[in-house]
């Protein structure tokens, strides 16, 4: 059984949006609308219930990175296409009350739309942010890793719409070998803040979607220690029972007396 | 007005602009800086939007956890009532309670759903990981538990003293208690084990806030239906301070992850409602327990616990949408 993963690389990509035109195309995503915002050439904003592929504009005041033209101020403008990331432990999955999100046998997280009953849930239990609910449907979506697809031997809609190999879908273990050495590479080629965006060490144990990117992970909304929820049951349950047994023994106090 | 070309339709012209200059800043996105060319600088976030989606429950769900509260804690006071050997009247009455809570909880649940015709789906899984499943299984147990409770009490208080069906009333009203208490504590447990910063924060307090508030409400509800019995005040009395202290605990936190607490409509609410949850409702029962006073301040510490819980949903909605809040929370640990 081979685990699926993506490589997203932010020095790779142009920022054509591709990946979200064929993401919306090939699942047949309803369009969600567009606000021009001023944010550099992002007019998509955020991942969300029918946008499952985002790419964002970075504007920095940075040296290192593609530049522009003819600027003498730092300055230069990254693009990275965002996705679900399809967590080791997903917060959305541990959460489903009606167990319609479920681990395919590629080891992606997949809603199953038939089942879904819209109880939100998942939605405040994404540490990511990804999942959301479609308002004049009531369901949850997501990115399915295209497994409607991978069952058939094809690769995710975005990975073969990508134009420069900035999406790269492959199995997991030789990804992160893959992700590994590209760093390594940018680094020595001067690109000092590159780095590889791919939570182990937290309670989401790996993501099956991971970035290389240059600078922070806040720079690209991702949360520097994602924690999956679950990681906080323990905690919020022990104080749940002391306080009922307190609860209780102050009503038996007050009927004692 | 429009006679003469030149001046009024230059001015005209510019009064445009200003307005096209006014709808553009209007329509620019929730939490993001203004154009032109914003950067992004340091660890600054993605042009200051949100990391996290707010969460999407609607006035149902803040109220479920209010009705469901009094509703588990009443089958407590019940259980409690009648192993002191209490007037058989208060044990019918808080179970009656329960039960109607019980009915009512479902029907607000289930509106609150994307698909509500699709809320079997609920009941399809288990899962011990998401206090959303134990919340539901727990609903269901307690509400036929409470049933079973009150249809063994009423039988007995027509007669059928029967072993059996004394029985089965104290089985009923224990499991009913049990469950019950898992009932109002749950809730406080499915808000604090969820990405949003500041409900995960507080996920020790939550189920703490909650049981209070529902310990409470229940002596309240009995108090209003009339039983103005020392007990209830006691309780009324012991949950007033809690609330206080809950309180005077949230306000002295002033972390960033608290800000929904302490700014914003959230923070008005959560304010307006500790103060009469706690010390509003704890002066009026000091001052006097004349039956009117102790009637003021069940609906004071009610109504101030009913805000409270929309207060909570307040709060996790402005916290999904401030970055830098789960940024530093997270860096933090």
């Amino acid at each position: 059984m081979t685990v699926s993963a993506f490589l997203t690389d932010a020095t790779l990509c142009i920022g054509c949006k591709a990946c979200e035109v064929a993401c919306k195309e090939w699942n047949e995503v309803p369009a969600d609308g567009m606000t021009w915002t001023g944010l550099s050439y992002d007019n998509t904003q955020s991942l969300g219930a029918s946008t499952w592929r985002h790419v964002m504009f970075l504007e920095q005041p940075a040296a290192a990175g593609p530049q522009l033209a003819e600027t003498t101020d730092p300055f230069r403008w990254v693009f990275l296409s965002d996705v679900c990331k399809h967590c080791g432990k997903a917060g959305c999955l541990e959460a489903c009350p009606t167990g319609a999100i479920m681990r395919t046998h590629v080891g992606s997280v997949l809603v199953q739309k038939d089942v879904c009953n819209g109880c939100g849930y998942c939605v405040v239990t994404c540490p990511f942010g990804v999942i959301d609910r479609r308002p004049d449907d009531g369901r949850a979506f997501k990115c399915t890793f295209c497994y409607d697809r991978q069952k058939s031997g094809l690769i995710p809609a975005c990975a073969k719409a990508c134009p420069t190999q900035s999406i790269q879908f492959g199995e997991l273990a030789e990804l992160q070998e893959r992700a590994q050495m590209r760093v390594h590479e940018l680094r020595e080629r001067g690109y000092h803040d590159a780095r590889l965006y791919d939570p182990q060490e937290t309670s989401v144990q790996g993501v099956h979607a991971f970035f290389v990117i240059l600078g922070e992970p806040e720079n690209y909304n991702f949360p520097p220690a994602p924690e999956a929820p679950t990681a906080y049951l323990k905690s919020a349950w022990t104080s749940a029972v002391i306080c009922a047994a307190i609860a209780f023994g102050i009503i038996c106090v007050a009927f004692a007396f | 007005m429009s006679s003469d070309p030149a001046t009024p339709a230059a001015k005209a012209t510019e009064e445009r602009l200003d307005e096209i200059r006014k709808a553009a800043a209007e329509s620019a996105p929730r939490g993001g800086r203004p154009s032109p060319a914003p950067q992004i600088r340091g660890r600054e976030s993605y042009y200051g939007l949100p990391v996290l989606k707010a969460p999407v429950w609607t006035w149902e769900v803040p109220l479920y956890f209010f009705i469901g509260g009094i509703a588990g804690m009443s089958a407590c006071l019940a259980l409690v009532a009648q192993l002191f050997g209490n007037e058989a009247a208060l044990v019918r009455s808080a179970l009656w309670v329960a039960l109607l809570g019980a009915a009512i909880c479902p029907v607000f649940l289930i509106a609150d759903l994307g698909r509500p015709e699709r809320f079997l789906a609920m009941l399809r899984v288990a899962k011990i990981q998401s206090p959303m499943s134990v919340g539901v299984w727990i609903l269901v147990s307690f509400s036929g538990c409470t049933f079973v409770a009150l249809l063994a009490n009423e039988l007995i208080a027509r007669g059928y003293t029967d072993i059996l069906i004394v029985g089965v009333n104290w089985a009923g009203e224990c499991t009913a208690a049990l469950t019950g208490l898992i009932l109002a504590a749950y809730t406080g447990v499915l808000l604090g084990a969820t990405a949003n910063p500041v409900w995960s924060h507080n996920r020790r307090a939550l189920p703490a806030h909650f049981l209070a508030a529902a310990l409470g409400g229940a002596a309240g509800v009995l108090e209003l239906l009339g039983f103005l019995i020392p007990p209830t005040q006691l309780i009324g009395v012991v949950a007033a301070v809690i609330e206080t202290l809950l309180g005077v605990h949230f306000e002295l936190s002033r972390l960033p992850v608290n800000a929904p607490l302490h700014r914003g409509k959230s923070a008005t609410a959560f304010r307006i409602a500790g103060v009469m949850a706690g010390p509003g409702a704890l002066i009026l029962r000091l001052v006097s327990d004349a039956p009117p006073v102790r009637r003021a301040a069940a609906v004071c510490f009610l109504a101030g616990s009913l805000l409270s819980r929309y207060a909570w949903i307040w709060a996790g909605r402005a916290s999904a949408m401030d970055p830098e809040a789960l940024f530093q929370m997270q860096r933090k640990s």
